[in-house]
């Protein structure tokens, strides 16, 4: 119980003290589980991490999951998860009930004149960073530009574009296979 | 429907497709909760990702509360965000049982081939469906150029560049 209580206590404080999504979590997170508490061995961290960011979901949440399973099978999950996102949770838990009210406020609605240029200027701008990480090449593209011509044009729903990249994805490695085997 | 129910099945959906976390989770959230439900117009959803970015949290937690309460008040939130989470249980938990399968499987390499690209495709396209609302005139051209660049070649922190795009905009409106 009282390692359960621990597990909480830690992901409250990594969900309570970082602002800017789950991303921004992550080296908390490191810091934590295992400089601190060793709960987890780096390289299994590192592992851990790569397998958050392929499954679906917000990468923080996914990451809790597999550290309180770790540390303390499923109830340490829930521990974990539920500490990691009450803030998160109760924070837009009163701004939805009170911006309601103000969001058509002229001082506030001239603040967020400001701001929404800024949000799309700070989701464009890791856009380039992440496809230099990505190592994107004059192969691959085209798989992007698809992608947003897709989603933000044509308006499809993004599951078919996520379905569609993982049959595309299965298809060429096994017709690459029977390439390679013949 | 039971509100709390088509809420906590939405979302639920949002989780379950998402991949590569936060921003590329946008795209799939404001089709679903826009478009397909008409639960928040753009605009507001603009604004709701201004505001998720200021505060603490995952981006989807954030918009499965809001959206939720904005829905079907206190029940609707926690259905919503119940809904949002739960998959990454289920997925994540069935990853852990067979690790080492997942680690080396050939297929699953190759489908994050496209999938990775795929992701940095879906937060452009977030940036995208996000400018509609937010592009009212040429001074919002020129926030946007001037918070682009602080970004991108300065890495400035976002929550600061968030609040002195809104004080501009105080001053500029």
């Amino acid at each position: 119980m009282k390692q359960l209580i621990n597990i909480f206590l830690v992901f409250f404080k990594i969900g309570a003290f970082t602002i800017g999504g789950g991303y921004a979590m992550i080296p908390l997170i490191e810091k934590e589980v295992v400089d601190k508490r060793k709960w987890v061995p780096k390289e299994e961290f590192v592992d851990m991490l790569a397998l958050a960011q392929s499954s679906p979901g917000p990468i923080a949440v996914n990451i809790s999951i597999f550290v309180g399973y770790k540390v303390a099978g499923i109830l340490g999950c829930i521990s974990a998860v539920l500490g990691a996102i009450l803030t998160a949770f109760l924070i837009l838990l009163v701004v939805a009930m009170y911006f309601v009210g103000i969001k058509d406020n002229a001082i506030v609605e001239r603040i967020f004149k400001g701001i929404r240029p800024a949000v799309v200027a700070l989701i464009a701008a890791p856009v380039i960073r992440m496809g230099k990480n990505a190592k994107i090449n004059r192969k691959t593209i085209f798989i992007p530009i698809a992608t947003v011509v897709f989603v933000a044009f044509l308006k499809i729903n993004p599951i078919y574009v996520i379905l569609a990249s993982v049959f595309v994805g299965i298809t060429y490695g096994i017709v690459k296979k029977r390439g390679e085997a013949k | 429907m039971n509100i709390c129910l088509k809420l906590f099945i939405t979302f639920f959906k949002i989780g379950l497709f998402s991949f590569g976390g936060g921003y590329a989770m946008l795209p799939l959230i404001s089709k679903e909760v826009i478009v397909n439900n008409h639960w928040l117009e753009a605009k507001e959803f603009a604004d709701l990702v201004a505001i998720s970015q200021a505060t603490p949290g995952p981006i989807a937690i954030n918009g499965a509360t809001y959206v939720g309460y904005r829905v079907g008040g206190f029940w609707g939130s926690v259905f919503s965000t119940l809904g949002v989470v739960l998959p990454s249980f289920i997925i994540m938990l069935i990853i852990i049982r067979f690790f080492t399968k997942f680690r080396n499987n050939q297929h699953v390499d190759n489908a994050f081939l496209v999938l990775r690209p795929a992701t940095i495709g879906l937060i452009a396209a977030a940036a995208i469906l996000i400018s509609y609302d937010s592009f009212i005139d040429f001074k919002s051209v020129v926030i946007f150029l001037g918070i682009f660049i602080a970004s991108y070649k300065y890495e400035t922190d976002p929550i600061l560049l968030t609040v002195i795009s809104g004080i501009v905009g105080l001053i500029l409106y």
